[in-house]
């Protein structure tokens, strides 16, 4: 049966759009984006967006779901789950599995399960190198023939400057990004948070900015040694902003994502040494909070990813020193997100574009507008619901979330995937 | 004035006014020491458990002491880092610990903050002696102790702090406790060891030692912690010893009456020359001493603490 979405405000920044239309899905397609009423509702579901918002669906291009080897935390099922109640119609998970996602038959597993969930699109990232270690290219063309979109040694930084170049080239025979998780673990050393005034008074060892930028550096010049196609992942600093915004006006093509905890928390989340605000890269200061807000609003920082990162009480309620870094975030993300729209950092358009045009058109991936033709994947969204965060209602195993009990304006009131309501709330 | 916490955790927690209540406390106490039967039954019945996640002797046996010369039961539980890595978690242990009913848990753990996490799931007392590289407060308790005996105060004197600031919890609790108490710090040593935004801590830094012990009333020494050398924190001990090392040439430079602490135990000849060390200047033995009252003044407080 078709299926019509009607009466809402249609926010589309691939197509410039943000204006009434109603929507007609057909076997898992939009087939037909027209002005309110023109679209017959007879034998058709009828879904009313009256006063709600509908947006291409989102797309979170940084995800850890932690299948295959981690199940007890999250598995691709539990995640598509929180994606699409977060909002979320497809999600890019990271390679840092275990076993790590370098060879085909893991990238198929992922997808094979992401199939049998049937929530959220899943699309895995294959590791840079063989086991994520730094040494040797893992098989690039045979990950993307079974369905890898980029390629990431995320959470293991590639170390060996050499072998990010070779990365890069190898990557771009296949038309593949390199997604960098860009950190000095030299620099970095024994750091836990940012170093800074906090880390000073509690005693705990710093991770400096330089940390991240002296790497976001390297990349970017191999970027433009090699012609090969780098994403910046999770940038939490001033400094990084400022190295990529030049870099893109010297005209090279790189693109950057931020989270929302970078412009949602400093490092003062970590006072009283609460676990939870542990993640890597760490929170940083009310000044790289700002820089990362104009960044998003100038274009510097393309898409928005919340770095889901679940973890158990086995490695959260521990010593802040012994905790493994990472927050979960797909339940959190739009409403973190909204309060830059909410506050006028950015527009709704240009907040959808960083959450659904921009990673779709970063990976090259279907989806991300509501253009004829395209997957019906739809986010139905009402801006102004105002909630409260409230963890133990998470779709996700986990519970390491620093927002508890946070107020939020703004919510997916419905997730569309392939023409299919995968999730709703609410009163839709 | 009374004391109404359940743990110690830290100086920078603490009012001024709760810092001069366990200091008259201690000077109240300290006479016990004195006494031919250095005992008395205050906390009878009591039981103070010790958990040591770090080599000490001085710390543990000073509050082993201090609560024995009060009468109070104690049990001593030294844990292996390398065992507790492979064993049961902290939060295990501190209940198991807790399971035998103790008044008070003291705890000295690697990692900044464990304190803090066993005060926040235990019922029982926390006592924080020494976590990772944030705070020693009993250390600074004594060593605020015997600045007082020595100046009759402890307001506008000024403070100097030499050495591995970046990983002395000796010195953050110091800091702390100097700058409530309306003295002036400055702290001293190589880049490599004094972090970034020092300052935000209301001291004054520099890599002159001569500058810093200028006009001093009090010049603390911090152990130079040996394997900081293989950490390319440090060229050679020669080297830190020559432009670090306290010796009887700074003596000149501060106060006349100026009085030379160290939290122990020395690097004779490294930080500290011996006959600074063992010269007319120093207070270290008395930091000792005071270390026992302290101590004994911090449980006292702590288990009345919990009745009132």
């Amino acid at each position: 049966m078709s299926l019509l979405i009607q009466g809402g405000l249609v926010v589309d920044p691939g197509q410039d759009l943000e204006e009434p239309r109603d929507l007609l899905i057909e076997e898992g397609k939009i087939v037909a984006l027209e002005p309110p009423g023109q679209i017959p509702p007879e034998g058709r579901r009828v879904i009313s967006a009256q006063g709600l918002v509908v947006a291409p669906g989102l797309m979170d291009m940084h995800v850890h779901l932690r299948e295959p080897g981690e199940e007890y935390k999250e598995t691709i099922a539990t995640g598509a789950r929180a994606a699409v109640q977060g909002g979320f119609t497809a999600v890019v998970a990271m390679p840092n599995t275990r076993p790590v996602n370098d060879t085909a038959a893991i990238t198929r597993f992922i997808l094979d399960q992401a199939k049998a969930a049937g929530l959220a699109r899943v699309y895995p990232v294959g590791a840079v190198s063989v086991g994520s270690q730094g040494q040797t290219l893992s098989e690039y063309g045979d990950l993307k023939a079974a369905g890898a979109v980029a390629l990431s040694d995320d959470g293991h930084p590639v170390r060996h400057a050499l072998l990010m170049r070779r990365a890069l080239e190898y990557a771009r025979t296949f038309d593949l990004p390199i997604i960098s998780h860009c950190e000095d673990l030299d620099l970095r050393a024994d750091g836990v948070m940012h170093e800074g005034r906090i880390s000073l008074r509690l005693g705990l060892q710093g991770i400096p900015a330089a940390a991240e930028e002296v790497m976001v550096f390297r990349d970017i010049d191999l970027a433009r040694l090699t012609g090969g196609r780098l994403h910046i992942a999770h940038v939490s600093t001033a400094g990084s902003v400022e190295i990529i915004r030049r870099a893109k006006a010297g005209g090279l093509k790189i693109t950057a994502e931020t989270a929302p905890h970078y412009f949602s928390l400093t490092d003062e989340a970590v006072l009283g040494f609460d676990t939870n605000a542990k993640v890597n890269p760490p929170l940083r200061t009310a000044a790289d909070v700002a820089a990362i807000k104009a960044g998003l609003a100038d274009g510097t920082l393309d898409a928005i990813a919340c770095d889901h990162a679940p973890h158990s009480t086995l490695e959260k309620e521990v010593e802040f020193a012994a905790a493994a870094f990472g927050l979960i975030g797909l339940e959190t993300s739009l409403g973190l997100s909204l309060k830059l729209v909410h506050d006028g950092v950015l527009t709704l358009s240009q907040l959808i574009a960083r959450m659904s045009t921009h990673p779709a058109r970063i990976l090259g991936l279907p989806g991300g507008t509501l253009t004829p033709g395209s997957p019906a994947d739809i986010t139905i969204i009402d801006p102004n619901h105002t909630w409260q965060v409230d963890v133990s209602r998470f779709a996700s195993k986990s519970r390491n979330c620093p927002f508890q009990g946070w107020p939020l304006k703004g919510r997916a009131m419905m997730s569309i995937m392939g023409g299919e309501v995968v999730w709703a709330g609410g009163e839709v | 004035m009374e004391f109404r916490r359940k743990d110690l955790l830290g100086i920078e927690d603490l009012e001024a006014g709760e810092i001069s209540l366990i200091l008259d406390t201690a000077a109240s106490l300290k006479e016990i020491s004195t006494r031919p039967i250095k005992k008395v039954p205050t906390l009878r019945g009591r039981t103070v458990v010790t958990l040591f996640y770090e080599p000490s002797t001085r710390t543990r046996m000073s509050f082993e002491i201090a609560a024995k010369r009060l009468s109070a039961d104690t049990l001593n539980l030294t844990v292996a880092a390398s065992s507790a890595i492979k064993g049961e978690t902290l939060e295990d242990t501190a209940h198991n610990l807790e399971a035998m009913q103790p008044d008070l848990l003291v705890i000295r753990h690697p990692a900044s903050g464990a304190p803090h996490f066993l005060a926040k799931r235990l019922k029982c007392g926390v006592i924080n002696a020494g976590d990772g590289l944030h705070e020693h407060p009993t250390q600074a308790l004594l060593d605020l102790l015997t600045v007082r005996e020595a100046k009759g105060r402890l307001d506008d004197l000024k403070v100097a702090i030499i050495g591995d600031i970046a990983h002395s919890r000796v010195a953050r609790s110091n800091i702390h406790a100097f700058i409530k108490m309306g003295s002036r710090v400055t702290v001293a040593g190589p880049a490599t060891m004094l972090p970034p935004y020092l300052e935000s801590l209301g001291v004054k830094v520099t890599n002159s030692l001569d500058e810093a012990v200028a006009e001093a009333d009090v010049i603390m020494m911090l152990r130079l912690q040996l394997e900081r050398m293989g950490q390319m924190f440090l060229s050679t001990l020669r080297e830190y010893s020559t432009y670090f090392g306290l010796n009887t040439r700074h003596l000149a430079l501060a106060k006349e009456d100026v009085i030379i602490m160290h939290p122990g135990p020395l690097n004779r000849g490294v930080e500290i020359s011996p006959e600074v060390a063992d010269g007319p200047h120093s207070v270290i033995l008395e930091q000792v001493t005071n270390g026992v009252a302290v101590r004994m003044a911090v449980l006292l407080l702590l288990i009345g603490g919990e009745k009132g």
